[in-house]
């Protein structure tokens, strides 16, 4: 049961914290990004296993790898965004965190365009030439 | 994920031992020989999680963005 290993690191680094917070230093915060990383690294191999399966299944409905790819990347892109932002703003840089969260919302939309012209030149197509 | 609890109490560890010198070598008048030995346990527990950073940067590389 790896969630409850989880958990459990999670209220030891939270008892961790809280010893540490009253202490001078920086290592409070290093405790919480430290639990951070752990705990994506702990998940990213089965995420890993989910990514296959949704490769595999378009592979089956013969969809565009390209389309899948910009998917899988858009989802890579915003949980690296998510982690780094509420490290940010644990950290107290409320401000930091808000400009990483839109500096990830424009490089999704980036990654999307392809995708967004595409939508629109199917469309163009349907209408009928002026 | 049992490597990764012995790292939280590694760096908690060296966390409440820096705190200690620090607090002792207050008492005892010698404050920038404090400072020094904070920025030091800040220093080591910093390659430690820059390890873990990489790691889990590369792992993400490799799982969302196809790139070895």
């Amino acid at each position: 049961m790896d969630i409850i290993q989880i958990v459990t690191l999670g209220i030891i680094a939270s008892i961790l914290y809280i010893l540490l917070k009253d202490m001078r230093g920086p290592f409070a915060f290093i405790i919480l990004l430290i639990t951070g990383i752990a705990i994506f690294l702990a998940i990213i191999s089965q995420i890993g296993a989910i990514i296959r399966l949704i490769e595999s299944l378009g592979q089956k409905a013969a969809i565009n790898t390209m389309y899948i790819e910009t998917i899988l990347k858009i989802i890579g892109i915003a949980y690296i965004t998510e982690l780094g932002a509420s490290i940010t703003k644990d950290a107290g840089l409320g401000a930091v965190a808000s400009k990483i969260e839109l500096a990830g919302k424009i490089f999704i939309l980036l990654l999307a365009i392809p995708i967004i012209s595409a939508v629109v030149e199917a469309i163009l197509n349907f209408l009928p030439s002026v | 994920m049992l490597s990764d609890a012995s790292i939280l109490f590694q760096i908690a560890g060296i966390g409440i031992i820096v705190a200690l010198i620090h607090t002792i070598l207050k008492q005892m008048g010698k404050e920038e020989i404090a400072q020094f030995v904070t920025l030091l346990g800040f220093i080591i527990v910093l390659v430690v999680v820059i390890n873990g950073l990489s790691d889990l940067f590369q792992q993400i590389r490799s799982v969302f963005l196809f790139q070895g």
